[in-house]
């Protein structure tokens, strides 16, 4: 290809795809420092997914829903503790910074109870009653638009004015780019969670009993370990980091809050555990980077509009040359 | 992992990254000792393997029993109004043409199926509705006929996850890393890797289970199932596989481990095995019970040959 000569494929005036490998190279750097600050979320989200899939062969699509109440969660404490919708905010540091572990907690609360809820709800009655795993599927379909539409008709279909607790402000330069105070503090807390999360699992009897289950849930039970408990844990981890995942979300992006703003986000990082391969934990905490990181790529050299696009066929593509995922043994198995 | 002198078998030792293949610690100071020094650690080994070892005056109570213990699936009566009893400090066998019921008897006995009719005793109290987790922490734990492990994780936590039934922190516990939490990791710890000497393969404690080579994965089972101190364990076909050397092994191992005051049951094909190691036998046939005895008196059975060797009745008459 021939660099910065963007060819552009025009469709009635408007650009339809570009294929501009000047811009990617120009934007490099700001892509991979927005791109991991983005895929911190999915990480965090992506992590729900494969652990509850890991554990019941399960996806559940549900855990969208689980991200959006925790987004709201973190809003409204904003908005309890005084800030003014629409607007940034100007309050001193100390009292930033308290208010939004404030918002951390609500959030990771709201979001575990329901992630809880829904396993005792809709998952646990089918569990007992050995119901097929098509079933479980199903269910999660609808319990995330039974969800969805629940906080449509109390909110109403218009996003929430946004609240900004700091402004975005330039903090150091690396490669020439500029990283800002939102960008680090949303990476280094996302870090040091999955951080938490992976030595719980890799580290700890709980987090052992849910590897365990996962790989042989009957034998599992056989050795001691408790299926239900584990079953609840998994769902309640995966809930408690997609609620610090709504806050860095929310502190993120400009737009507010919106009822179906999991929806997006939740398949995206489903995808992100697919890439690293799904029931993997460091798979899930790899994928979420590399998609935040590759959308960005692609956002710069295809245009905008296709950011979405890049996501599902990066996913395609690597599937194409390794079906497990980057890090995943556990799908191949699963599959037998 | 630290490689001091190993002048102190400090059994000082961390859990390994799953990928980690080195084993390092423990075994590495284990493989540094002197002979004197390695009979003293031998020694704290067999203390952290058979805690309990102090039942010799129980020893011939009933343990479990099997009272007309009946399990039929739609029309197949897998087990028929079954009833024998195992001993406190005994090695019982469990014999049976293939299809006779023993691995059914295990499974009622474990909590994966539930008898039709009739009652699990374990300690005289009856099993009832137990979860399969609940039994195990009553004390009763098992091998697999096909070998069941938890082939991604490392031999020494597979073996980690059967100590982990007697451990005691809960989730608030194990993320605040309360002192307790770090205190029942460590010991947990301590005891799988002294189990895995016990059983003889401490040297790949850092391998993947399904790594192992096939002997190996048999003994990391009865390690696995040991750790999670059992008084009773069930070992199913543990010599499947197995040649003549590995089974003289085997049967040592089972004669320590009844020494160490467990009780065993042992389902095997083998006969010189089984009768060369149990000390009674009970032996089904289309899921009845059709002797109970020494290995001797057993052996001449007239019922048991004909129906375990498949020799034809008119030729034992």
């Amino acid at each position: 290809m021939i660099g910065n000569l963007p060819t552009v494929l025009a469709q009635g005036g408007v650009d339809w795809i570009s294929f501009d490998i000047g811009r990617l190279v120009d934007q490099f750097w700001y892509n991979t420092v927005n791109g991991l600050a983005y895929g911190s979320i999915y990480s965090l989200v992506a992590v729900g997914y494969t652990l509850v899939y890991g554990v019941l062969k399960l996806i559940n699509f549900a855990h969208s829903e689980v991200f959006i109440v925790g987004a709201f969660g973190a809003y409204f404490t904003f908005q309890f503790l005084g800030y003014e919708s629409g607007g940034i905010a100007q309050a001193p540091l100390v009292e930033t910074i308290v208010n939004l572990i404030l918002a951390l907690a609500v959030a990771m609360i709201c979001s575990g109870l329901v992630a809880l809820t829904l396993e005792r709800v809709a998952y646990r009655p089918l569990r007992r009653k050995k119901a097929p795993r098509l079933v479980f599927l199903i269910t999660a379909v609808g319990a995330s638009f039974a969800i969805q539409q629940a906080i449509m008709l109390w909110r109403n279909p218009n996003p929430e004015l946004a609240i900004q607790l700091i402004a975005p402000r330039p903090l150091f330069e690396v490669f020439g780019v500029s990283v800002t105070n939102i960008q680090l503090t949303v990476f280094l807390a996302a870090l040091v969670l999955l951080l938490i999360a992976d030595s719980f699992i890799n580290r700890t009897r709980l987090g052992r009993g849910i590897r365990a289950v996962a790989q042989d849930p009957d034998t599992a039970t056989l050795m001691g370990v408790n299926k239900e408990r584990v079953i609840m844990l998994t769902f309640i981890i995966g809930g408690l980091l997609a609620g610090a995942a709504a806050l860095f979300y929310i502190m993120q992006i400009p737009q507010g809050v919106v009822y179906n703003g999991g929806f997006l986000l939740g398949i995206k990082a489903f995808t992100a555990a697919v890439l690293g391969g799904i029931g993997n934990l460091r798979g899930a905490l790899l994928g979420g980077f590399l998609l935040g990181v590759f959308e960005n790529y692609g956002q710069s050299l295809l245009g905008g509009q296709w950011r979405d696009v890049v996501a599902f066929v990066v996913l395609i593509v690597i599937l194409m040359f390794r079906p497990t995922g980057i890090l995943g043994e556990s799908l191949g198995k699963a599959r037998v | 992992m630290t490689t001091t002198s190993g002048s102190t078998p400090e059994m000082r030792h961390h859990l390994d990254d799953p990928g980690t293949d080195q084993p390092g610690g423990l075994v590495g100071e284990v493989a540094r000792m002197s002979a004197e020094e390695r009979a003293e650690h031998e020694a704290e080994v067999a203390d952290v393997v058979a805690p309990d070892r102090d039942i010799e005056v129980e020893v011939g109570e009933t343990l479990l029993e099997m009272r007309d213990v009946t399990l039929s699936f739609g029309g197949l009566v897998a087990l028929d109004s079954v009833s024998f009893s195992i001993r406190r400090g005994e090695i019982l066998g469990l014999i049976g043409p293939n299809g006779a019921g023993k691995t059914t008897c295990f499974n009622a006995m474990t909590g994966v199926y539930r008898p039709s009719s009739g009652d699990v005793l374990l300690e005289g109290r009856p099993l009832g509705r137990l979860k399969k987790s609940q039994i195990t922490r009553r004390g009763i734990a098992r091998t697999f006929q096909n070998i069941r492990l938890f082939g991604e994780m490392t031999a020494l936590e597979n073996v980690v996850v059967g100590t982990d039934a007697r451990h005691r922190t809960g989730v608030l516990g194990a993320l605040l890393r309360l002192p307790r939490h770090h205190r029942e990791e460590r010991e947990g710890v301590e005891r799988a890797m002294a189990l895995l000497e016990f059983v003889g393969i401490a040297d790949r404690a850092a391998d993947k289970a399904k790594n192992l080579p096939y002997g190996y994965q048999r003994r990391l089972e009865i390690a696995r199932a040991l750790a999670t101190e059992p008084k009773l364990l069930c070992l199913d076909e543990p010599a499947a596989g197995f040649n003549p050397a590995e089974k003289e092994e085997l049967m040592g191992l089972i004669r320590e481990i009844r020494d160490d005051g467990y009780t065993v049951l042992l389902i095997d094909h083998d006969m010189k095995l089984v009768m060369g190691v149990t000390d009674r036998l009970v032996v089904l046939e289309f899921g009845k019970k059709i002797a109970d005895g020494r290995p001797a008196e057993v052996r001449e059975d007239p019922s048991v040959i004909a129906a375990y060797l498949g020799v034809p009745d008119d030729d034992v008459a």
